[in-house]
């Protein structure tokens, strides 16, 4: 296992994340590929700490699980307002949601 | 094979969650290798306990441990690991069995169902995950599954999502469990900083070796109650229990698996493996937290059985039957009956999947009809059902001798007679058996005797796919009996690591003729009372107030509904309050500070620079229209804009770096 293979899954998984976010319609399959995003900025930080000068101390690993917390408070958030959203507009499809149309 | 098992027992509940992806990744239409996943996965769990089984009984307290590290985290190693003893094995092989029971009779209960494979891929996903948390070696391991077991629950009883009530029952179930689990983590939390280690077994280190123990020292207790609450979440005791009737709403094979072989057996199981935290400063083998557990049992038993016999869906008997017996079970844990209590658990998994398939054979043959008022004299169109059926409620009933619930009731009966600190629970134990007579009778009178009425005019018997299941468990909790009976109490000694001895004499115990006796008397009044029952329970006639009482619950969910539903209704209420007037007033107020520049700089505009300038503007107006089409108002056009900019940024980077 090389830092270069890991990184390629990060980017990998990333540009997938990203694909969903910008293709999806849905604004739930959108936080999933949020999520994704976040996942491969994770696996980043683990890989270049572990394949760190001093992997002794767990930095990256530190930096990866309070972002899994702020990702966990950012999906309840995110969730909270799909249903918000829903309720006021009928529809979680973000096509019908312009209103910052200018 | 027998050594490469046990090293290897991972894979047991490894199959059957692959055979659940396989099936949801085949797709909604495969619904034939949906099945064949399925039943292929359970068969093989169901081989490979048997194999893990028989290496078990090579010696005596046999136990393998495979431990690994799953991350390190500064000093801290983190281990989890999977363990194959006794306790393992036998539920082991309880789940794959009635798993695998209840799987061959889905395929005729849901043959109709659209969404047919999904309904396999969740009952393996159920099925795995419970058999990992009954080979877990850590505790945090346990929790995964537990909590894999408590989204599993999720998808099955709320299946039918498009019904409104399937879709609260889930919900209901979900959030529940929770609260239960929030005290079970915070018991792990605990444990960890007590001990430094989540493994149960390791060498003399574990959590549950002495070294372990040791170290818990007085927070023991503390932390023996924090597990103690997951427990009454997941198996349904009192206060907690709320969500198992609701559970109903799931199809009847789902309940009959939550009910019987996975979810509710997983707290009992839970309580019977740390059992030592909950020991740690016994005296006379009574310690506050055992006392706990002894009168939730206690409370939860009775009061199940009490409800159960005002009921009048046929599902919800068996379900306030199920929260009776588990009640029995944290009884006989906490008085120390340890193997008595999981002997019962293994019993009641047999006999109680019965009970529930044999009410989704009724429910199927009558058009789902779940009201036992409409059914009656279905002995005679669906003879098969019945039998079994029988057989199932002697034997939850406890009637002595050929039923195994019979014989691990009286065990419970005989370790609750001797806990030291008092004999209540003893005796309302006693009342609990009469009351389970008198209910299951009950229900036979309504659904099998009698007179037809319009639901069971047009009632046939199931087809073989649904009926053999049925054979099957019977004679499971038939067949059953012979390694419990106190003249060869093999499962016992197996459980608690002796050897059992044959001894003929020893059979009939003071205990069994008690129970015969009270066995007898709950049938004979339950007979007696329901032998010209009609639409209205004789009960019903006899004690409005009190049967309109139990009929409704005991008003649990009402008081519930009125206190901490109502509580976090203001709570959400106040934060909404809070957003509209507090945050929202302090961001206008910001606002207005920037509106007032506004205001200053636009009369400067206006009287100082307005001349001029207006030339310009017009260009400026006509470029504003350009870049206005820009702003589509979808987020995901900004987005990828954002995303095309950093793009841009990158290879510019790369081209100059």
């Amino acid at each position: 296992m090389t830092l270069s293979i890991l990184l390629v899954v990060s980017a990998a998984l990333f540009c997938i994340g990203l694909l969903a976010a910008l293709s999806r319609r849905h604004a739930i399959f959108i936080l999933i590929g949020i999520e994704m995003m976040l996942a491969a900025a994770n696996l980043n930080f683990i890989a270049f700490w572990r394949f760190a000068p001093q992997p002794a101390q767990p930095t990256g690993m530190m930096v990866a699980i309070f972002a899994i917390a702020i990702a966990a408070a950012e999906a309840a958030v995110g969730l909270a307002m799909v249903i918000a959203v829903y309720r006021h507009f009928r529809t979680t499809n973000v096509d019908r949601l312009d209103r910052l149309k200018g | 094979m027998n050594s490469w098992i046990t090293s290897n027992v991972w894979l047991v509940p490894a199959v059957p969650l692959a055979a659940s992806i396989l099936i949801l990744a085949s797709g909604k239409s495969a619904r034939r290798s949906a099945v064949a996943f399925a039943i292929l996965g359970q068969v093989v769990a169901l081989t490979m306990s048997i194999f893990a089984f028989v290496s078990t009984l090579h010696s005596h307290s046999f136990r393998v441990v495979e431990n690994f590290t799953w991350f390190t985290f500064g000093e801290q190693n983190l281990r989890i690991g999977f363990v194959l003893d006794p306790l393992a094995a036998a539920m082991l092989i309880m789940i794959t069995l009635v798993g695998l029971c209840i799987f061959i009779f889905s395929i005729g209960y849901m043959a109709e169902d659209k969404n047919f494979s999904q309904f396999f891929a969740y009952l393996s996903f159920f099925s795995g995950a419970m058999l990992g948390v009954v080979v877990a070696n850590s505790l945090l391991l346990l929790f995964v599954f537990w909590e894999l077991v408590g989204l599993a629950s999720y998808l099955l009883i709320g299946f039918w999502i498009e019904r409104p009530s399937a879709a609260a029952a889930a919900k209901k179930a979900f959030i529940t469990t929770r609260i239960g689990d929030m005290g079970f983590f915070l018991g792990i939390l605990w444990l960890y900083h007590q001990s430094g280690t989540l493994l149960f077994y390791d060498g003399g280190r574990g959590c549950l070796e002495n070294a372990g123990l040791v170290a818990l020292g007085a927070s023991a207790t503390f932390i023996a109650l924090l597990i103690f609450c997951g427990a009454v979440g997941k198996s349904g005791q009192f206060p907690l229990h709320v969500w198992l009737p609701d559970a109903m709403e799931g199809p009847t094979p789902v309940s009959a698996l939550i009910h019987a072989a996975t979810m509710v057996a997983a707290g009992v199981f839970l309580v019977a493996r740390v059992y030592p935290v909950f020991g740690v400063g016994a005296i006379n083998g009574v310690t506050p937290s055992l006392t706990v557990v002894v009168w939730i049992g206690v409370i939860t038993g009775l009061m199940g059985a009490l409800i159960a016999v005002a009921q009048f869906d046929i599902k919800r008997i068996l379900a306030y039957s199920t929260v009776s017996q588990l009640g029995l079970m944290m009884v006989s844990l906490g008085v120390g009956g340890v193997a008595a209590g999981i002997m019962h658990l293994l019993a009641h998994g047999f006999f109680k999947a019965l009970l529930f398939l044999g009410a989704g054979s009724v429910i199927h043959g009558l058009h789902h009809e779940q009201d036992i008022r409409k059914m009656g004299g279905l002995r005679r169109l669906m003879p098969i059902t019945f039998s079994t059926y029988a057989i199932g409620m002697m034997a939850l009933s406890g009637v002595p001798f050929f039923f195994s619930g019979g014989w691990t009731k009286e065990e419970i009966l005989h370790a609750t007679s001797n806990w030291p600190r008092s004999h209540l629970p003893h005796y309302l134990m006693l009342i609990g058996v009469i009351l389970t007579a008198l209910y299951m009778t009950r229900q036979i009178i309504y659904v099998f005797f009698g007179n037809r009425h319009a639901a069971s005019e047009h009632g046939r018997e199931s087809s073989r796919v649904m009926t053999l299941p049925l054979i099957v468990l019977a004679v499971c909790a038939i067949l059953f009996s012979v390694v419990l009976t106190p003249a060869w109490p093999w499962l016992e000694s197996y459980l608690t690591g002796h050897s059992a001895r044959f001894d003929p004499h020893l059979l009939i115990q003071p205990m069994i003729i008690v129970s015969l006796a009270l066995v007898g008397a709950g049938v004979s009044l339950g007979i007696w009372i329901y032998r010209r029952a009609g639409e209205t329970d004789p009960l019903q006639h006899a004690q409005p107030a009190l049967f309109r009482f139990l009929e409704n619950k005991m008003w649990f969910d009402e008081i519930y509904e009125r206190t901490v539903v109502a509580l976090s209704a203001i709570l959400a209420r106040l934060s909404d309050w809070m957003d509209r007037h507090v945050w929202d007033g302090l961001v206008q107020d910001i606002g207005r500070i920037g509106q007032f520049f506004g205001r200053v700089t636009t009369s400067a505009d206006e009287r100082v620079i307005n001349a001029g300038v207006d030339e310009s503007t017009s260009g400026a107006h006509g470029l504003g229209r350009l870049m206005s089409r820009w702003h589509s108002g979808q987020i995901q056009t900004y987005l990828g804009a954002v995303a095309l900019g950093m793009l841009a940024l990158v290879l510019l980077y790369a081209w100059l770096g």
